[in-house]
Parts: structure tokens; C-alpha cells; sequence
């Protein structure tokens, strides 16, 4: 059966007190870490979908987002990379839209369909800046989620109808070389463009299907505010109680994240049979009909438990300097030096891969891979490892003030399960939690930016035990 | 193999002040050190057979050497290995005289960090094998993560830790008061140790080593001719040098309370120079204290105290200038601060000068057996030289 095999999703641990952004405000925006961004997190949350599916099944990955670091250069290959995907898939950017996250689901599910690919991965993730104080910045958050489509026999939900529109509006826009989203004014861009739009898509669809709200369990709407989310359900007819509860006060509005976490909320409650609606907004919109089936089951740890697991801050100024908003006096960290681009072409595995060597004569576990066993001197005789998955307890750490740079790193080598050794960052950790013995989870974060954003895996408490 | 001892013979050493000299440049410090080992030596330019210059950052050939001092046409080679350098640079042309290819040879440790900032001590591709998991392989990080470690296994409270370490501080700028050359000149406190600003945890300022510029130089002549130069000769004993192949960083099983490279190249020193109870033979040694907790790592690889006890035995006095075993008579690197080709040469020069009763008010009473001891590098992959030296017989 064709369908959503799985999903995964991602908040980052760090909420900024919207009281921080002005007085007044309340709830609480979720915040990409300092050292994440859109391409992380998406990485984070395709991890939290693939958990133990094997990642060499995966055909085909699309990333969603208006936040790729790149105006020019496929984002998805980095994903692709971190996630150990093999080198003969289909990958494949949605950018600048704001429903990518959707016409992603389009083309995943479509070229299933098609049975061009098995497998193909879905990933979305935002971090959209809005000027400061603005109320876009109020109402948006940061984060990611994952879907997985195939070919399977258990699939956990289907897509029975899809219903798509195009449509020309200029309300939300960023040009190249801008970093703060431009809107139009608020009730032009709400009655010209979200409700107009995505309530002739959900009424076309109903019409066409012969459907009516009584018929879905749950319906999703992505409004770009809670007052919008508000006026939708009501004018399309849907009850109070069919309609997927926002994430306005506790995470914002995640972009081309939003529609996936929100239907990932909605499948996380669905029994078999139940038909969810899902519907998108941006330049146009789409609607999908999608029914649970009998492999129905709340998987991984869920969306709840990620905006549970949380680190509060009120300082707006350690917000904007991790936006690269607020300039920060640099110190010593402007003297990081340019990487050779070329040894960062040999070293991918190692980096983003992050590949550890397994001797095959003595089994000993090395990192970063090595030609010549520092145990058994037995030369290239190696099985590869991936590492990133594999937990770790911190054998040493220093947190060294004296290095620069945004957030004052702290410096481990960690030990990992299975054997090996890493030299990494501690990160979503203040100083005072660092400590031997500490179990931590790798992340995929990034390290400098002299020519180019660099990622690297760095180590971090272990968020939630499973 | 053929050990190293009393091969060859030190017959004259110069030595430039160190620290933050802003009004000179390499060609002055090469000059200054240089000038002060002939006179020293009783010997001409052109008595000079062969050179060796050490140095880590500052110069890429052998003529950076040959130009300020004008030698003319004579062979002359550039040895980088880290801090280690400047030892290096020596161990090398103690080996080329041994041979007996040279009779008078002459080797300068140096280097001008200040004039370039801290990008000349954490370039990127200095450190490949740090690059891209860790932020630019600063040396302090690298020895905060071996005294959280020690703290850790010894038992040590971080005041414990800490108050050995400030001790330790504390000694070598005592010591530095009375060397003229140093860079830092002046007591501390305990209380100013343990509190000084935190550069890495556990590190603090005042356990950290300063960053200056400054060169040293040796004159080496064969053994059996030194006595035509003069009376009070130092001779080499023993030579060892190391380098790990990162085991501390690659596997698990490691711990980061000793240093293998600093027991490996001990061993080789002392099996040359027949030392089998270096606590008793040695009388003073100058020791690599980039960080305090180098230093305080080293007492116990080198066999100066148990594993364990270097707490013990620091706060016994037993490593102050008149204690059992005098370590950084001079101050060491904590006030000459670590001009990284230089330091090495510039540990051999206190020796040297102590084996000959001119150390002024640091003088040991019974200067037998000086040691020197060099580390840098990256965790696992240190490279460490040990030298020894002893007056003629």
C-alpha cells in the first residue's frame, strides 16, 4: 500500500519568553540554538523519523524550506550526507515557498505513486526572521519534522485526495539579500490571501470529493496567526473540536515545517479510519485528504514531548545575537580560518557522515577513520561506522571562555558506546551541567562559517529518554 | 645503539630577554643571543662549521639564520617540531658532532610571536588532526581536559585541584624574581592563583604560561675538544624525543591523566644517561609548564614523585628552589613565557649556567645531573623531548 510509512519532528530545545520580544506578550517561540539552522534541524527531525529504518532503503529525499543558507547550491545534498543516505537517490529542494512542506508531500507521494522510488523522505524546516519587535516575529517559531512515503505494508495513513491552487499575491515576500520577511498589510493579506485562498482549495476539494467537515476526524490549517486560525474553521464549518489545536503559544509558526507538524499532531491521536484534512498556505495552497489505516500508532517520542523538553530564556539580546542580528564583538573568533574546501571534500564522511573506522582484526573503533589501527597496526583493514547514532558518556571537559564566538563552547572528548573516542562540543548545555560521566546523543550542528556555513556532529545531554 | 653521553660538550650559550619585545625584530634576537654564546664560547663567526635553527612559526629556511649573523656558506638547517623545536633543533647537531662531521657547531631556538596575534599559535592547518570537532585546537582546552580528568581520578576537589596547581604558580614566579631575562618578574599569591579569571576550566589565568618573543643559543663542540675552549664544559648525557600517533584521541580505553610521550621519551634520556632514580640523580630540571597542570602531570611521568602525589609533594616544597629537586629554577616557562622554538634552548641555557655556579641567586648547591623537558602537540599526539645534561667529570 502507498502511504506515510513514518514521521519525525524536531523543536529545538530553546524558547525565547515572548515577553522578551516586547511586554505584554505572552506563550513562548520555539528558537533554533545558536549554532542550528534550517538544514540541522531538518536533520534532526528525518532522524527522529527514520529511527531504526534502514537508512539505505531511503530513494529519495526533499527538503522544505524558505531558510536554506544557500541562494545557489542544494541544501538536500548536505541533508542527504548527514543522514547517511545513499549516493543514488533522487534529492531535490523545495525552496522559497512558504507550503514547500506540502508540495513536497505532493511530489514524494506522486513519485510513489509513480513507482519511479520506494522511498522517499520528506523533510522541512524554517528559522524565519521577522523584524525585530514585529508581530511576525512574535508569531513565528523554529523547527522541523520528517515524513516518510512508500511502498509498504504498513503503511500508517494514506492520502485519498489532493487539491492544489496557484495563486499570485504579494503578502509575505523576502528578496535576495534581505533578512527580515516583508508583509503587507494584516487584514489584505488575511481576506485576499489566506482565507480567500485556502478556503475555496478546502471547498473545492470537499465539493469535488463530495465531502463535508462532519466526515474528518481532525482538520489542519496553517494561518500565519492565531485570529486567522481562528476565522478558518469557523468559516469552512468545521467544529471547534475537529480542528488541530495551533502551536502559536508554544512554538510559533514553523514555516515549512508547520503543516507536517501539525499533521504529525493529528496522526499522533488518529485511530483507524479516521480522515484527516490537511491544508497549506503560501503563493496558493494545497488541501489533502489523508485516513489513518490499522497500522495507526503514536510512534518515536512525539511531538509533545519535543515542546516539553525546553530551556526557557527572557534575554532578547542573546536571541538577536544568535540571529546574527545584534553584531556581537567577535574577539579572537575573527581570526577562525578559511578551511580548504577541498580537505572538507575528502573529510564528508567524517564530518557530516561522521564515519568511524572498525578494525577488523582487533575491533577497535576509531575516530575520525584511520589507515593504520592505533590498536592492532593492522593497515586498511576497516570496516566503516556510523557514529552519529550511537550514544556516548563524556570521559573529559574543559568550557573555555577564552575561544569567542556566540555561546562559550564546551569542550568534552566523549567516549562512545561500542568503543571509540570522539574529540567534540557539548551543545544545548550550559557550563555548570557539563560533567564526567555524562550521557550524551550526537547532533548535527554547526561549527564555523569563514567561507561557508560547516557542520559538524557535537554532542548533547541526552534530550529525552526513551 | 650507541648512547649520546659525554659525546659532546656545550661550550658556550646566549641568551636574549624574553617577553614582549616590540622594539626587535627576529634578526635582533638571532644577534643579541648569538653574540653572548662566542664571546661566552671564546670563538669567531667563522669558527662555526654547521648551524641548526629551531623554531616553529616564525622562519621557514636555514638562512633566516645565515642572514642576521652573516655566516657565510656553511651548512645550516631549519627543524620545526612544535615545542619542541628548539631541543630538536640541539638533539640534531649533538648527533651531527657525535658523528664527528663537525667539530664546532652552533644551534638557536627562536621566535617572535608578538609581532603576529594569536593566529600564528592556532592556524587551522597546524592541527589537522583537530580540524573540524573542536574550535581551532586552542592549547588551553587541551590541558584543561587533562586536569578536569586529574581532578577527577585523584579525588581532588576543584579547590584541592586548584590550590595544587596555584601552588605550583606560585613557585615558578618566585623563581622568576631572580631571573633577570624573564618576562614576568614578580610574586603572586595563592588566593591571586586560584582566583584569577577562568581561561578554561579548571584553568586560570595565572596557570597558564605567557605568550613573547625571544631566542637562545648553544655552541657545541666535540667532547674531547671543549677543554681547549674552556674549563667548566657542560656535557650532554642524554637525548630522548617522542611522538604520539594520537592513542589518547582515538581510543577509548586511554586516560588523560599522563602523558605517554613524556614516559617514552624519559625512558630513552634516562637509559642513556644511566639515570634509574631520577628523583635522586636529577637536582634541578626545567619543565614544560605551558599549563600548571603540565608541569604537575610531568613530576609523575618522569618518575619525580608517585602517581598521584604530585599534590603531595608540591605543597612539601619538595619541586622550590631549594627542595629535593628544583623544577623551573628559572621560572620556566609560567615568566619567560613560551616563545616556542625558543624555549627549549633558553631551559638548556639555565642548566647550562647552573652547572657552571653562575645561576646568581638561584644557584642549587649541587647542580649533578639538569634536566629539560619539552611537550606540544594535540591530545595523543604530543611530541616531548627530554634532555640531560651533567658537568664535566
Amino acid at each position: 500500500m502507498l502511504g506515510i510509512i513514518s514521521y519525525g519532528v524536531y523543536v529545538p530545545l530553546w524558547r525565547l519568553q515572548r515577553n522578551a520580544i516586547s511586554p505584554g506578550l505572552r506563550g513562548e517561540k520555539a528558537i533554533a540554538g545558536f549554532d542550528e539552522d534550517s538544514i540541522t534541524m531538518a536533520v534532526a527531525a528525518a532522524v527522529d523519523c527514520l529511527e531504526n529504518s534502514e537508512r539505505e532503503s531511503i530513494d529519495g529525499l526533499i527538503f522544505a524550506t524558505t531558510t536554506s543558507p544557500y541562494l545557489e547550491k542544494q541544501a538536500a545534498a548536505i541533508v542527504a550526507n548527514a543522514l547517511d543516505l545513499r549516493r543514488d537517490i533522487l534529492a531535490a529542494d523545495a525552496l522559497a515557498c512558504l507550503r514547500g512542506g506540502t508540495i513536497g508531500m505532493r511530489i514524494a507521494s506522486d513519485i510513489v505513486n509513480a513507482g519511479s522510488a520506494q522511498r522517499v523522505l520528506l523533510t522541512a524546516a524554517d528559522v524565519r526572521l521577522g523584524a525585530p519587535e514585529s508581530t511576525f516575529e512574535r508569531d513565528s517559531g523554529d523547527g522541523a519534522a520528517a515524513v516518510l512515503f512508500g511502498d509498504s505494508a504498513n503503511v500508517i495513513a494514506t492520502i485519498l485526495h489532493h487539491y492544489s491552487i496557484s495563486n499570485e499575491l504579494m503578502d509575505v515576500w523576502r528578496l535576495a539579500g534581505e533578512t527580515f520577511i516583508n508583509t503587507e498589510e494584516d487584514r489584505f493579506i488575511e481576506e485576499e490571501g489566506y482565507l480567500k485562498v485556502v478556503g475555496e482549495a478546502v471547498s473545492r476539494l470537499m465539493t469535488q470529493h463530495s465531502l463535508t467537515p462532519q466526515d474528518f476526524a481532525k482538520a489542519v490549517f496553517c494561518a500565519p496567526n492565531p485570529r486567522c486560525h481562528r476565522s478558518i474553521g469557523a468559516k469552512l464549518g468545521f467544529e471547534p473540536h475537529q480542528i488541530q489545536k495551533a502551536l502559536f503559544e508554544e512554538v510559533g509558526n514553523t514555516g515549512n515545517a508547520y503543516p507536517l507538524m501539525l499533521l504529525i499532531a493529528a496522526l499522533e491521536e488518529a485511530k483507524r479510519g479516521d480522515k484527516i484534512l490537511l491544508s497549506s498556505y503560501g503563493d496558493g495552497g494545497d488541501v489533502f485528504v489523508l485516513e489513518a489505516t490499522e497500522y495507526i500508532q503514536r510512534r518515536g517520542l512525539g511531538l509533545q514531548a519535543y515542546i516539553d523538553s525546553k530551556r526557557v530564556i527572557d534575554d532578547y539580546r542573546r536571541y538577536t545575537k544568535w540571529r546574527g542580528i545584534l553584531p556581537v564583538d567577535k574577539g579572537r573568533s575573527v581570526l577562525i580560518p578559511k578551511p580548504s574546501l577541498k580537505e572538507m571534500m575528502r573529510r564528508q564522511d567524517e564530518t557530516l557522515r561522521m564515519y568511524g573506522s572498525k578494525c577488523t582484526v582487533c575491533g577497535a573503533v576509531e575516530y575520525p577513520p584511520q589507515r593504520v589501527c592505533a590498536k592492532c597496526h593492522a593497515k586498511d583493514q576497516f570496516d566503516t561506522l556510523r557514529l552519529s547514532d550511537k550514544r556516548g558518556e563524556i570521559y573529559s571537559y574543559t568550557v573555555d571562555y577564552a575561544a569567542g564566538g556566540l555561546e562559550t563552547p564546551i569542550v568534552t572528548i566523549t567516549n562512545i558506546e561500542g568503543g571509540g573516542r570522539a574529540f567534540c562540543i557539548l551543545t544545548d548545555a550550559s557550563p555548570d551541567e557539563a560533567s564526567i560521566g555524562l550521557p550524551v546523543e550526537f547532533s548535527l550542528r554547526r561549527s564555523y562559517q569563514a567561507i561557508i556555513p560547516e557542520y559538524i556532529w557535537k554532542a548533547r545531554p541526552i534530550r529525552m529518554r526513551e | 645503539m650507541e648512547s649520546i653521553k659525554d659525546k659532546v660538550a656545550i661550550i658556550g650559550m646566549g641568551c636574549t630577554k624574553f617577553g614582549e619585545l616590540w622594539d626587535k625584530s627576529e634578526d635582533d634576537l638571532l644577534v643579541e643571543a648569538a653574540y653572548e654564546a662566542y664571546e661566552d664560547a671564546g670563538v669567531e663567526p667563522k669558527d662555526i662549521q654547521a648551524a641548526w635553527l629551531g623554531n616553529a612559526r616564525t622562519a621557514m629556511r636555514g638562512a633566516a639564520l645565515a642572514i642576521p649573523l652573516k655566516l657565510e656558506y656553511i651548512p645550516i638547517t631549519r627543524v620545526e617540531n612544535q615545542c619542541c623545536s628548539g631541543t630538536d633543533a640541539f638533539r640534531n647537531a649533538c648527533y651531527a658532532v657525535a658523528a664527528g662531521v663537525y667539530d664546532i657547531v652552533l644551534v638557536a631556538g627562536f621566535e617572535k610571536l608578538k609581532d603576529a596575534g594569536p593566529e600564528r599559535l592556532r592556524a587551522r592547518y597546524l592541527y589537522p588532526d583537530l580540524f573540524p570537532q573542536v574550535p581551532l585546537g586552542l592549547p588551553a582546552q587541551e590541558f584543561a581536559l587533562k586536569a578536569t580528568r586529574y581532578f577527577h581520578d585523584y579525588g581532588l576537589s576543584y579547590e584541592d585541584g586548584k590550590r595544587m596547581l596555584s601552588r605550583i604558580a606560585v613557585k615558578n614566579h618566585h623563581n622568576g624574581t631572580m631571573s633577570p631575562k624573564a618576562h614576568f618578574r614578580k610574586e603572586i599569591t595563592i588566593d591571586q592563583a586560584m582566583n584569577a579569571p577562568m581561561i578554561a576550566y579548571p584553568l586560570g589565568l595565572l596557570d597558564a604560561c605567557g605568550v613573547s618573543d625571544g631566542a637562545a643559543v648553544a655552541i657545541l663542540a666535540k667532547a674531547d675538544l671543549a677543554k681547549r675552549f674552556r674549563d667548566d664544559y657542560v656535557l650532554v648525557k642524554g637525548l630522548g624525543i617522542c611522538a604520539g600517533a594520537k592513542q589518547a584521541q582515538l581510543r577509548e580505553d586511554e586516560d588523560l591523566i599522563h602523558f605517554e610521550e613524556n614516559v617514552r621519551a624519559a625512558r630513552i634520556a634516562y637509559e642513556e644517561a644511566g639515570v634509574d632514580d631520577p628523583f635522586t640523580q636529577i637536582d634541578l630540571a626545567e619543565l614544560h609548564d605551558c599549563f600548571t597542570i603540565t608541569e604537575a602531570i610531568t613530576y609523575e611521568d618522569l618518575g619525580f614523585c608517585p602517581r598521584g602525589k604530585a599534590k603531595e609533594y608540591v605543597e612539601g616544597g619538595v619541586f622550590d628552589l631549594d627542595g629535593d629537586l628544583a623544577a623551573n629554577p628559572d621560572g620556566g616557562l609560567k615568566c619567560f613565557g613560551h616563545p616556542l622554538g625558543a624555549s627549549g634552548v633558553r631551559m638548556i641555557y639555565e642548566i647550562y649556567k647552573q652547572m657552571q655556579y653562575k645561576a646568581g641567586p638561584r644557584q642549587r648547591k649541587n647542580p649533578s645531573l639538569g634536566l629539560t623537558h619539552n611537550l606540544g602537540g594535540t591530545t595523543g599526539a604530543y611530541t616531548v623531548s627530554v634532555a640531560i645534561f651533567g658537568q664535566r667529570d
